[in-house]
C-alpha cells in the first residue's frame, strides 16, 4: 500500500494476530493491486460473473462493491470501474455490498486506498468478464470472437440485427473458462466514457429521502438494544455495581456486566442495560448504581502530558534520519531560525455514532455492521460466539462517517459479548458522550524545529524534533515497533532540498487510546512542515510560493521514507505542479480587498499532491476564512466530482481541528462530552472552496485523506499575512492572535 | 395512556412513556429510521423534524407534547424523492455519508417555507443549527438557491 501509516495498519493486524493477543485476527489489509495476497487472488480468480457482476436473464446487471462506503463515494468509484470494462451504461447498474468473503474480497477500507489498490483488479474482472460475455455471443453466432464487442450492455456483431444483450448471454458465458486476469484486454483508456467523467454518488437518492440504511437503522422484530457504561477513567475497572433501580426502569429486560478486552479490541468493559428501545436503555443506564476502580491513569491530564513533552523536548531524541551535519550548519548558520508546535488529541466524532446489531445463535450469527473492517468484526464474533467464522455474515452497511474510527472494533466486540448473553438480535448503541469520550484519539504531539539560511537564502539545514504519544506504540506495547517510522509521514522526506537534514523521535506515554484520524500523521506532519517552512520564506524575505519553488528545486523522485519498497516516490515535478496550479486559480500575488490576506501550503501524501491557498482576515482575535482554492494531482481522476467533493470535505474536517477542536484530559478522562463543548464548523463559517483536478493519467491515487493536511498550514501562513502571529499550536486561540 | 398526533399527514397513536422523546418513538416504537440520531441535546439537527410546520429537534421533544400536533418527518416529504428541495439535493449531489441529510433537508424545507428567496445571511441562519461532519455545507447552499428557483409554491412542509 501506499504510506508509512498504511503499511503500519497492515503490520499491526497481522502482530495482533501472531502475538496471540485477546483476539485472532486473520485479517489484512492488502490493496489487493499489491502484496503476496493479491498474486495468490489473480492466479485463482473467482468467476467474474459471480463475484463481480451478476447479470440476470432479465438483462439486469448487479456490481458488486467489496469496499465500504463511508462517505467517500467509493460505492459509485469502483462500479464506475467495472462498468467500464463491461461497455455497461451507468444508468442501468444496480449494485450490492459484497457478502464477507476473504477468499475473493478485501473488504478493509481506509488509508486512502480503495482506488488505487483496486483500479487494477477492477479493470481486470470488468475485462474478464466482457471477455467470457463475448466469447459466448460468439459461440452462438459461430463467428471469431475478434469481431464480435461489447457495446451498450450486450454483444454485437456486424450489423445491428446481430446483437445480444448481456442477460441473454450470460448462461453461457459463466461456463466458459476464466480468462487469465494478468493478460485479459483492458479498454483503451482514450475511449473511456464512465472513467473520468463527473457521476452523482450512486445512493444519492436514498440519502435524500431517507430510505437509506445504516447501521443504526438495522430493525428485526425482537431486536433488543443496549447502551454500556463504561469507566469514564481510560484504563479504569468495574469494581461493583447495583442494577436493582436500572432494572426498574420500564422497558429494561437486562442488565449485566461485560468484560474490558485488551489489545486488538480495547474495549473499556463495564455494564450493559438492554431494554426494548434505545431510551429505555439510556435511562436504565442512568439509573445504574456503579462503583469504578479508575486505575493508574486516573493522574494522567494535557498538563501532564506537557510536561512530559517538555522534559522530553530537553533531551536529544532518537535519530531517525540525518544527512549531513544540521547541528554544525545552524550553529555556524548567518541565520537560524526556530519554531515550537503543539496538537491536542482530536476525536473523530463521526455523525452517526458507534453501534453494532448482532444475533449469535447456536448454529449461526449475523451481524449489521457500520465497518471499515467487516472481515476483522466477523473474526470477533466467531470468536465471541465459538462459531466458525463462515458460520458469521457480516452485512456490511452505509456508515454516518468513518474517518478511520470504524476502523477499530471495540464496538464489535461489545456487541458480541451483550448478544452471546442474550441469544437475541441485539444492538449496541453509543451515545454521543460514549463517542467523545470513550474514542481512538488522533495523538498529541510536540515538535522543536530549527532551521538555518545561508547567504543565498539557501536551506543551509533542517532539525526536526517530535515527540508525540503514537499510534504504533499503542498497538504494540512491547515497543518492537519503531514508533518514529510512522510517526513522520512525509515530515521525514521533505521536498525542500538541503544537505543537512536531521530528524529526532521520542516516544510520549499515555493512556489515552489514540488510531487513524483523517489523514493520519499528515495531519499533524502537513502543518509542521508547510508552516516552518513559510517561517523561512518569511525570514528569508521572500515570496511563500517562490521560496518553495525554488527550495524543490528539479524535477525528481524522492523515496517514500517510511516504505520506500512499496510507496510510490514524491515526483517534484507534480507537487510543484499543484502549487503553481494553486496559486494561478487563486490569482497569488495579485492585489486583494483591505483587510484580506493570502497563505500557501502544497503537500505529498497518500501517493497525491495537493495544494491550498487560503484567504483570511482577522479582526478583533476572530480568524474568518473568506475562500480556499486547492489544487490536487491524484493521478487519473475515476470521478472527478467525488474528487472535489472529498477534498471540499476534508478542507472542513480540516478546519475543525484548527479552529475549535482539542480533546483534553483530566483526571485520566475526556474533558468534552458533547458538540458543545467539540465544536464542529458550521454553515455560518463555511468559506467558498474551489477545486482544481489535474486530468491527469498516471495511476490513480488517493483522495479521501489528502485534502486535509494543507489547510491548517495555509490557513495559518494567511494569519500570519495579516497579523505578523505566527500560529504555533492548535486549535487556533484568541490569545494566539492578541 | 395513548399519545395521538399526525404522523405524515395520518393519525398516529402510540402507547409509550410520556417522556420519551419523539425521536426514539419514531426510530425504535415505529421503525421510522430516516430521522437520525446525532447528539441527544439539540447541537446537531440530524434529528430535525417539522411539528405543525416548524423545524423541531426531536431528540428533546417529548412525546407528550406532541399530542394533537402535526409531525413531518424526512420520509413524509415524498415518497419517491420528488419534493424540490430532495431533487435539488441530488442534482448538486450533497450528500456525503448522508447521515445529516434528513435533518438538513427538513431545516431548508421550512427555510423556504419561511423565505422562497433566502439570501446566503438566510441560510447561515436557518442552517447554521444543523452539524455536517463531511462538511457539505457549500452543497447545501447551493442546493437551497437552487430549490428556491425552482416553481413557486412547491417548497411547502408535506403536512
Amino acid at each position: 500500500m501506499a504510506t508509512a501509516s498504511v503499511v503500519n495498519r497492515r503490520d499491526f493486524l497481522k502482530k495482533s494476530a501472531a502475538g496471540g493477543t485477546a483476539l485472532v485476527i486473520g485479517f489484512y489489509l492488502p490493496a489487493v493491486a499489491h502484496g503476496q495476497e493479491a498474486s495468490q487472488q489473480e492466479k485463482k480468480p473467482p468467476n467474474p460473473l459471480n463475484a463481480w457482476v451478476r447479470i440476470t436473464p432479465d438483462n439486469r446487471v448487479t456490481l458488486i462493491l467489496g469496499k465500504s462506503e463511508m462517505g467517500q463515494g467509493i460505492m459509485t468509484a469502483l462500479p464506475m470501474i467495472l462498468a467500464e470494462e463491461l461497455y455497461l451504461d451507468w444508468k442501468n447498474v444496480r449494485i450490492e455490498q459484497a457478502p464477507t468473503d476473504p477468499k475473493i474480497y478485501d473488504h478493509g477500507t481506509g488509508g486512502s486506498g480503495s482506488v488505487s489498490g483496486s483500479w487494477l483488479p477492477m479493470r481486470r474482472a470488468g475485462a474478464a468478464a466482457r471477455e467470457m460475455l463475448v466469447s459466448a455471443a460468439a459461440a452462438r453466432w459461430n463467428v471469431n470472437p475478434n469481431t464480435c464487442v461489447a457495446k451498450d450492455g450486450g454483444v454485437l456483431h456486424g450489423a445491428r440485427k446481430n446483437f445480444l444483450t448481456y442477460g441473454e448471454l450470460v448462461e453461457d458465458a459463466a461456463k466458459l473458462p476464466i480468462p487469465d486476469f494478468n493478460t485479459v484486454p483492458l479498454k483503451n483508456s482514450d475511449d473511456f466514457t464512465i472513467v473520468g467523467h463527473d457521476t452523482r454518488r450512486f445512493e444519492a437518492r436514498d440519502k435524500a429521502t431517507g430510505a437509506a440504511k445504516f447501521g443504526i437503522d438495522s430493525r428485526m422484530p425482537g431486536m433488543q438494544f443496549a447502551v454500556i457504561a463504561r469507566c469514564p477513567v481510560f484504563g479504569g475497572k468495574l469494581k461493583s455495581f447495583d442494577a436493582a433501580k436500572a432494572k426498574a426502569v420500564p422497558g429494561v429486560r437486562d442488565v449485566m456486566a461485560i468484560d474490558p478486552v485488551g489489545p486488538g479490541a480495547f474495549t473499556a468493559g463495564g455494564v450493559a442495560v438492554v431494554a426494548e428501545n434505545s431510551w429505555a436503555a439510556m435511562q436504565g443506564r442512568k439509573a445504574l448504581q456503579i462503583t469504578w476502580d479508575e486505575g493508574p491513569a486516573a493522574s494522567e491530564s494535557t498538563d501532564s502530558l506537557r510536561k512530559q513533552f517538555l522534559d522530553n523536548a530537553a533531551k536529544p531524541g532518537k535519530v531517525v534520519r540525518n544527512d549531513g551535519d544540521a547541528e554544525a550548519a545552524l550553529s555556524g548558520a548567518s541565520k537560524k531560525i526556530e519554531a515550537t508546535y503543539e496538537f491536542p488529541f482530536a476525536a473523530h466524532a463521526t455523525m452517526e455514532p458507534m453501534n453494532c446489531t448482532v444475533h449469535i445463535r447456536p448454529d449461526g450469527a449475523e451481524a449489521w455492521i457500520p465497518t471499515q473492517a467487516p472481515q476483522w468484526a466477523q473474526e470477533i464474533i466467531a470468536k465471541v460466539s465459538g462459531l466458525p467464522p463462515e458460520k458469521v455474515v457480516v452485512h456490511t452497511t452505509l456508515m454516518g462517517g468513518g474517518f478511520g474510527r470504524r476502523y477499530q472494533a471495540d464496538f464489535v466486540m461489545e456487541a458480541a459479548q451483550v448478544a452471546k448473553a442474550s441469544g437475541k438480535p441485539v444492538m449496541i448503541l453509543w451515545t454521543r458522550d460514549d463517542d467523545m469520550q470513550h474514542g481512538f484519539y488522533r495523538p498529541a504531539s510536540y515538535h522543536h524545529f530549527s532551521g538555518a539560511l545561508d547567504e543565498k537564502g539557501h536551506l543551509a539545514a533542517w532539525k526536526h524534533f517530535q515527540t508525540s504519544t503514537s499510534i504504533e506504540a499503542m498497538w504494540n506495547p512491547k515497543g518492537e515497533e519503531a514508533p518514529e517510522k510512522s510517526e513522520f509521514a512525509t515530515a521525514a522526506f521533505i521536498p525542500y532540498q538541503t544537505p543537512n537534514y536531521r530528524v529526532e523521535y521520542t516516544l510520549a506515554k499515555s493512556s489515552v487510546p489514540r488510531a487513524w484520524w483523517r489523514s493520519v500523521e499528515h495531519s499533524t506532519s502537513g502543518f509542521v512542515v508547510e508552516s516552518f517552512v513559510d517561517e523561512l520564506a518569511n525570514a528569508a524575505g521572500a515570496d511563500p510560493l517562490e521560496f518553495r519553488l525554488r527550495l524543490i528545486g528539479d524535477d525528481r523522485k524522492i523515496p517514500d521514507f517510511g516504505d520506500p519498497k512499496q510507496a510510490k516516490p514524491l515526483d517534484t515535478a507534480r507537487l510543484k505542479g499543484v502549487l503553481r496550479l494553486a496559486a494561478e486559480k487563486a490569482d497569488w500575488g495579485k492585489p486583494l480587498p483591505k483587510g484580506v490576506f493570502r497563505g500557501i501550503a502544497g503537500y505529498y501524501s497518500f501517493e497525491s499532491y495537493t495544494a491550498a491557498v487560503v484567504e483570511a482576515s482577522v479582526n478583533d482575535g476572530a480568524v474568518k476564512v473568506r475562500r480556499i482554492v486547492y489544487a490536487v494531482d491524484c493521478g487519473r481522476p475515476i470521478n472527478p466530482e467525488g474528487v472535489r467533493a472529498q477534498v471540499e470535505s476534508a478542507a472542513i474536517y480540516g478546519l475543525s481541528a484548527t479552529l475549535h477542536d482539542a480533546i483534553t484530559i483530566k483526571g485520566g478522562r475526556v474533558e468534552q462530552s458533547n458538540f458543545n463543548d467539540y465544536e464542529m464548523p458550521r454553515m455560518s463559517e463555511t468559506p467558498k472552496t474551489e477545486v482544481h483536478v489535474v486530468m491527469s493519467k498516471e495511476e490513480p491515487t488517493g483522495i479521501g485523506e489528502p485534502g486535509l493536511p494543507v489547510i491548517a498550514p495555509a490557513l495559518c501562513n494567511a494569519i500570519y499575512a495579516a497579523t505578523k502571529k505566527r500560529i504555533r499550536r492548535l486549535p487556533i486561540r484568541s490569545e494566539d492572535l492578541a | 395512556m395513548a399519545i395521538t398526533f399526525t404522523l405524515n399527514g395520518k393519525p398516529q397513536s402510540v402507547e409509550v412513556s410520556p417522556d420519551m422523546p419523539l425521536l426514539w418513538v419514531l426510530r425504535d416504537t415505529l421503525n421510522m429510521t430516516g430521522t437520525k440520531f446525532g447528539c441527544g441535546m439539540a447541537l446537531c439537527g440530524a434529528c430535525t423534524v417539522h411539528i405543525n410546520g416548524e423545524a423541531t429537534r426531536s431528540c428533546v421533544t417529548a412525546i407528550s407534547s406532541v399530542a394533537g400536533k402535526k409531525v413531518t418527518t424526512i420520509e413524509g416529504l415524498s415518497a419517491d424523492g420528488s419534493h424540490p428541495v430532495q431533487q435539488a439535493w441530488m442534482e448538486e449531489d450533497v450528500p456525503q455519508c448522508g447521515y445529516c441529510q434528513s435533518g438538513q433537508i427538513m431545516s431548508a424545507v421550512a427555510l423556504l417555507s419561511k423565505k422562497p428567496k433566502p439570501t446566503d445571511a438566510d441560510i447561515d441562519d436557518a442552517m447554521s443549527g444543523n452539524i455536517c461532519r463531511c462538511g457539505t455545507y457549500q452543497r447545501i447552499r447551493k442546493a437551497i438557491h437552487r430549490a428556491a428557483s425552482m416553481p413557486a409554491g412547491k417548497t411547502k412542509s408535506a403536512a
